[in-house]
């Protein structure tokens, strides 16, 4: 956990607790700071917009293909299948 | 394995942005009419069935089986045990989950046995040696002022925003090799995490259950590996 003193973040907090934000772990006060500094800073809220950018084209992988290869095995197998 | 749940977002915030990375896309947990007409269609020994299959489920199942082996060759194998297996196996399909997530299960069940022989009994991120002690800080810390500066802990220079970068160049092919090219590089437990969570999309709670890691831990990990592939992607856009 970072450790935080008083109630103001400072941005190198703030980028450390970007993923417990999204993944809605963090507790409702220190949630409502985090949200009052992104507000206020046009660093950190581009920084928050890149994380989430990131995890959308992460999820662009899946529509990779892994080892087309494979596929014409399992045909073979699949045609050798007799029920 | 546990059986995938939507759950209900707490409203606020960026909310509407975060509601399409907290559900669940690994694993559906309701039987669907398509599945039961690719059933019947298997059932008949029909190979478009079977491709169509092969080509929504496969490249997963290969990634879900390398977070629980040792190589691509031996996941590999386990992938086609699995389909084997749910070859054999359709006739005892009885509808009661999604066909995906009966798949999926009989992956998981294979890739485990297979992993204790192997022995690697363990998902890496359940390792000690990989556990939340090792701090890495999200951004370098060159690029915050230092405690003796005005400012301390602020950017230096802001973040540029990604939204200027034409779309061609984001979603480009180039883009697709860099970031699988950083997850290679994240250590076991990181990427492990990571390809369960923003990949492949389960829920926290499956990536947990499924790699034996507390919700904490699970998150820590996360954070860290989310973190470096958005610095190869910033140092990436930064490339001219």
């Amino acid at each position: 956990m970072t450790n935080v003193n008083q109630n103001q973040l400072n941005c190198q907090e703030v980028v450390e607790l970007v993923t417990d934000y999204l993944e809605q772990a963090l507790l409702p006060e220190m949630r409502a700071q985090f949200e009052e500094h992104i507000e206020e800073c046009p660093g950190c809220d581009a920084y928050l917009e890149q994380v989430q950018q990131t995890i959308m084209l992460l999820r662009k992988l899946t529509e990779q293909q892994l080892f087309p290869e494979s596929k014409q095995e399992l045909l073979e197998i699949f045609r050798n299948w007799k029920r | 394995m546990q059986e995938g749940k939507f759950q209900p977002e707490q409203p606020g915030g960026r909310a509407a942005i975060q509601q399409q990375f907290a559900g669940s896309h690994l694993i559906g947990d309701v039987v669907s009419a398509e599945d039961l007409r690719l059933v019947e269609a298997l059932r008949s020994s029909d190979e478009n069935a079977f491709v169509s299959l092969i080509d929504r489920y496969h490249t997963s199942m290969l990634r879900l089986a390398m977070v629980f082996v040792p190589s691509q060759a031996v996941a590999e194998e386990v992938v086609q045990e699995t389909w084997m297996g749910v070859l054999q196996g359709l006739d005892r399909f009885e509808g009661r989950s999604s066909l995906k997530t009966w798949i999926f299960r009989i992956l998981t069940n294979r890739a485990k046995t297979r992993a204790r022989r192997e022995g690697r009994s363990i998902p890496f991120s359940s390792l000690p040696e990989f556990s939340i002690e090792i701090q890495e800080p999200a951004v370098e810390s060159e690029r915050f002022r230092g405690p003796d500066q005005q400012w301390p802990g602020h950017w230096v220079s802001f973040p540029r925003s990604w939204d200027e970068i034409p779309e061609e160049r984001i979603l480009s092919q180039e883009t697709m090799i860099r970031i699988q090219e950083a997850i290679d590089t994240l250590p076991a437990g990181q990427r492990d995490v990571i390809t369960l969570r923003d990949i492949e999309g389960c829920s926290s709670d499956e990536a947990c259950t499924l790699l034996g890691v507390s919700e904490a831990n699970q998150r820590v990990l996360l954070h860290r590996a989310r973190s470096r592939v958005r610095r190869a992607l910033e140092r990436y856009f930064e490339e001219k």
